[in-house]
């Protein structure tokens, strides 16, 4: 066994040309991007250090340490010796940032001599004055230069710099950050907590941290940070090892004290606070619906807001006075069988004509589906019954004797919607391990074969329908309960598809993926028109749930909590390897070559 | 009355008959073999008998009922189970899930049972898995063990065929298709399961009809074997009259030079 030595640089400029050039120009190109969305004028209201950072900044800033780091990423080639990393990655570093920052000065030079206003709306002299630090031209592009060619050194000095250096600058760099914009989420737990003393003394008064307690918080986390250095990864390693029985144990701990956190913490939390979670509870309902019909059993649903939707109006007919048609003003909780009904006869009906269909005919054919149950809430036709676009108003809400659940006291909502997710988690959890679930796992992996297995696929699939259904429709009654109307324009397609990201980038197959999915998602970005706990970035959700999603589906197709299952389906040649190594190899059967063959995968490749 | 019944039995694709003309009946308890060069129309004739294909002309009973038009599901619920001559597992799941899931027509417990964990439910799920265990452990110790919780694609070659049929045999059925069982096995593993063909009738009281190319293997488990060239039978009978047929001859060795010309 040689191993092979790459082609090492004799000098630091010595640089691979075509691949700055590569990165320098993403780099400018990804900074002009962003500045022409608006998003660093926008954000720079909000401050991040007082008077010395706003976010406007940082989100610019961001960008030349991520493509510096990335520029100077060594390609590693199996057999062959890598080189030590060093001056030269600094300088690739330096240079794309250098080109970056030039693309950027660029802009201000147009900037200052056209005015392209009518097609980009942020063409702006705000913009000019942003970039320029209000110092004019030469300064800004001089600074601008310099500080993208430093900042992308530093990125690609995080190659360099030994890895317990390169970890706890992250982590104090990262909690900064997220101490600074998660301020209102911070501020709303320390009341409930009764340590606003605290808050009041990091935070300054028109927001934002102050220079000082940025560099104390950043001290103490960075200690801390240098104390627990690879215990955390430690840990998440020790579970990941545990197999069987222990491991389901600890999972069980850890769901348990999830659990116990959603109990309590709503207590301790403020009115926006609860609000959020609320909100979240609402889509995760959603998105354990969908998880089913699209991640069990393989149905792109893209018109799963019809369900939604019929949740909700039929909430809002029985329960509210206002009814136009027909008011018999049920409790909520009798609504909530008629709920059941409707939902699944509205499964049936959409889902009897196209569960026939296979794929991407599917998902268009519910796409239509799901926009024209909008248009018929919407239409003059249906508009006696339901009222049309002006919807059905005053809905009363839930009354359970002790208490009243109503939008104006979200910690009940969130309540509410707690008790309906666990239903959901707990139906998802049982559906899964049974014959039933085992059905819609083997149609999801081949139609035709399940169905000569002996499996009816058209009632399987059109059980997975009713169930998600069912439970998109309590997500909608819950949410006119709280809302105390509803109307067609609540239930646009936008928000299929936002569920849908939610179950993707989460995790498909998996209630932990989705659950942590829909709280980074509609917790942290915030859902359609629902505030997060970033509300900074409401105007740029969409375009970051693009990104996230294009992102993944790159880098990481299995979510962010994968379920075993999905992960070993997209990594198989990895996998395969993995039991090899571990001695599931030819010859581990004692008489013939039981080989494992990598090449012959007839089946799969339908 | 014979356990399947094929009459006159064609089947066209576009211009082209990939059968025509079949008549043959299966007893209870045979082995029948089906030979034929490639493009014969043999892997054509089983998706017929599944239900995965639609004949032209003709039909085909089971027990005495025409099974013609029904679903594939229904078919195999009937008592007809098959495998696939390019193995077709559910790859993702494992080997003991695909084994339990070919119970689904033979059990019958949805949403409800799953959700209260009802009486039967629990011991449904209990029997599911002792009988694809069973199942399993015909094998001998191939799918069982550590193997039973791997995913499908993690199988060697050989064991992905064994698998096949065990989730055919797990469909409890009264007839077994086996569409080249051995296709890509080596002479040891071809032996081995030849003798489980063989017992696959004597202990488990399958009728099996099985498309194989591999003639030895035919020769030693088949009762009766039938030949098809271009979708039409040309002979039928036991390995050795079969073996000598001219026409059989002919068909796999080509017409003799001067009839050529």
């Amino acid at each position: 066994m040689s191993t092979m030595i790459a082609p090492m640089p004799s000098s630091a400029l010595d640089q691979d040309w075509s691949k700055v050039l590569r990165w320098g120009l993403i780099c400018g190109g990804v900074l002009i991007a962003l500045c022409l969305v608006g998003m660093p004028v926008e954000l720079d209201r909000r401050e991040i250090i007082e008077r010395y950072l706003s976010l406007g900044y940082v989100s610019v800033l961001l960008i030349p340490i991520v493509l510096g780091r990335i520029a100077a990423t060594q390609v590693v080639l199996e057999g062959f010796e890598s080189r030590k990393q060093g001056l030269f990655d600094l300088v690739t570093g330096l240079l794309v940032g250098l080109l970056g920052g030039g693309c950027l000065s660029l802009l201000m030079v147009a900037l200052d001599s056209w005015n392209l206003r009518d097609p980009l709306v942020n063409w702006s002299p705000k913009l000019f004055r942003f970039l320029t630090y209000e110092n004019g031209m030469g300064f800004g592009a001089g600074a601008w230069i310099a500080t993208c060619a430093v900042l992308s050194m530093v990125g690609a000095a995080s190659h360099v710099v030994p890895a317990i250096v390169r970890r706890v600058s992250g982590t104090v760099v990262l909690s900064l950050l997220s101490l600074s914009v998660l301020e209102g989420a911070v501020e709303d737990l320390s009341e409930g907590f009764r340590l606003d003393w605290l808050t009041d003394l990091i935070y300054a008064k028109k927001g934002g941290l102050t220079l000082t307690s940025t560099i104390v918080v950043g001290a103490v986390i960075g200690l801390v940070a240098v104390f627990t250095s690879g215990r955390v990864k430690a840990v998440t390693n020790r579970y990941r090892d545990l197999d069987g029985v222990e491991r389901q144990k600890a999972s069980m701990i850890l769901f348990a004290v999830v659990a116990g956190l959603c109990i309590v913490l709503p207590m301790f939390l403020g009115k926006i606070m609860n609000e959020l979670l609320a909100n979240v509870g609402l889509f995760l309902l959603l998105a354990l619906g969908l998880n089913i019909v699209v991640g069990l059993a393989g149905l792109l649903d893209l018109g799963y807001v019809a369900f939604f939707a019929v949740g909700g109006y039929t909430t809002a007919v029985l329960t509210s006075p206002n009814s136009p048609f027909f008011a018999p003003e049920l409790h909520f909780g009798i609504a909530l069988i008629f709920v059941v009904i409707f939902a699944t006869i509205v499964g049936l009906v959409i889902g009897a004509p196209v569960i026939r269909m296979r794929g991407d005919y599917l998902a268009i054919v519910t796409l239509g589906f799901g926009e024209i149950i909008r248009l018929l809430f919407m239409s003059d036709w249906l508009g006696p019954y339901f009222g049309g676009a002006q919807g059905i108003t005053n809905v009363p809400g839930v009354d359970l004797g002790f208490a009243t659940v109503k939008g104006t006291d979200p910690r009940s909502v969130f309540y509410l919607v707690l008790f309906f997710c666990v239903i959901a988690i707990y139906v998802s959890w049982r559906l899964q391990a049974s014959r039933l679930g085992r059905a819609w796992m083997a149609i999801r992996e081949d139609e035709q074969v399940a169905e000569a297995m002996g499996i009816n696929t058209v009632s399987a699939k059109l059980m997975a329908f009713v169930v998600g259904a069912v439970l998109a429709a309590f997500s909608g009654a819950v949410l006119v309960a709280k809302v105390g109307s509803v109307f067609p324009t609540s239930f646009m397609i936008l928000i299929s598809i936002i569920i849908l990201v939610v179950v993707i980038v989460g995790g498909m197959g998996n209630i932990a993926g989705v659950m942590v999915g829909s709280f980074v998602l509609i917790g942290v970005l915030g859902g359609p028109k629902q505030p997060g706990l970033l509300q900074e970035f409401q105007n740029f959700k969409l375009l970051i749930y693009g990104m996230l999603l294009v992102f993944m589906m790159l880098k990481r197709p299995e979510g962010l909590v994968p379920s075993a299952r999905r992960s070993r389906e997209l990594h198989q040649d990895e996998f395969l390897q993995d039991a090899w190594l571990k001695g599931d190899k030819p010859g581990a059967d004692d008489e013939d070559a039981d080989t494992v063959d990598v090449g012959a995968r007839g089946g799969e490749e339908e | 009355m014979s356990l399947l019944e094929i009459k006159d039995l064609k089947i066209t694709f576009g211009g082209l008959d990939a059968l025509s003309g079949l008549n043959f009946h299966i007893d209870e308890g045979e082995i029948v073999s089906v030979i034929g060069p490639n493009g014969a129309g043999k892997t054509t004739f089983f998706n017929a008998i599944s239900g995965l294909v639609a004949p032209t002309e003709g039909d085909i009973e089971f027990e005495g009922d025409s099974i013609l038009g029904l679903d594939p599901s229904t078919v195999t619920s009937l008592g007809i189970a098959r495998t696939f001559q390019n193995v077709r597992l559910f790859p993702n799941m494992t080997v003991l899930e695909n084994v339990m899931v070919a119970q689904h027509c033979r059990t019958s417990q949805l949403i409800y049972g799953a959700l209260l964990q009802t009486k039967a439910f629990k011991r449904e799920e209990r029997e599911i898995r002792e009988r694809a265990e069973e199942v399993l452990a015909f094998f001998g110790h191939r799918l069982v063990g550590y193997r039973m919780d791997q995913p499908a694609f993690v199988l060697s070659y050989a064991n992905r065929r064994r698998l096949e049929v065990a989730r055919a045999m797990a469909t409890q059925p009264r007839l077994l298709l086996l569409d080249e069982p051995v296709a890509g096995m080596n002479p040891i593993e071809t032996a081995e399961l030849t003798a489980l063909i063989g017992r696959l009738r004597s202990e488990w009281g399958f009728t099996i009809v099985m498309i194989e190319h591999d003639m030895k293997v035919v020769r030693d488990v088949s009762d009766r074997v039938v030949v098809l060239d271009h979708g039409i039978p040309i002979a039928q009978g036991s390995y050795d009259e079969v073996s000598t047929d001219p026409n059989v001859i002919e068909a796999y060795l080509g017409r003799p030079v001067e009839a050529n010309g």
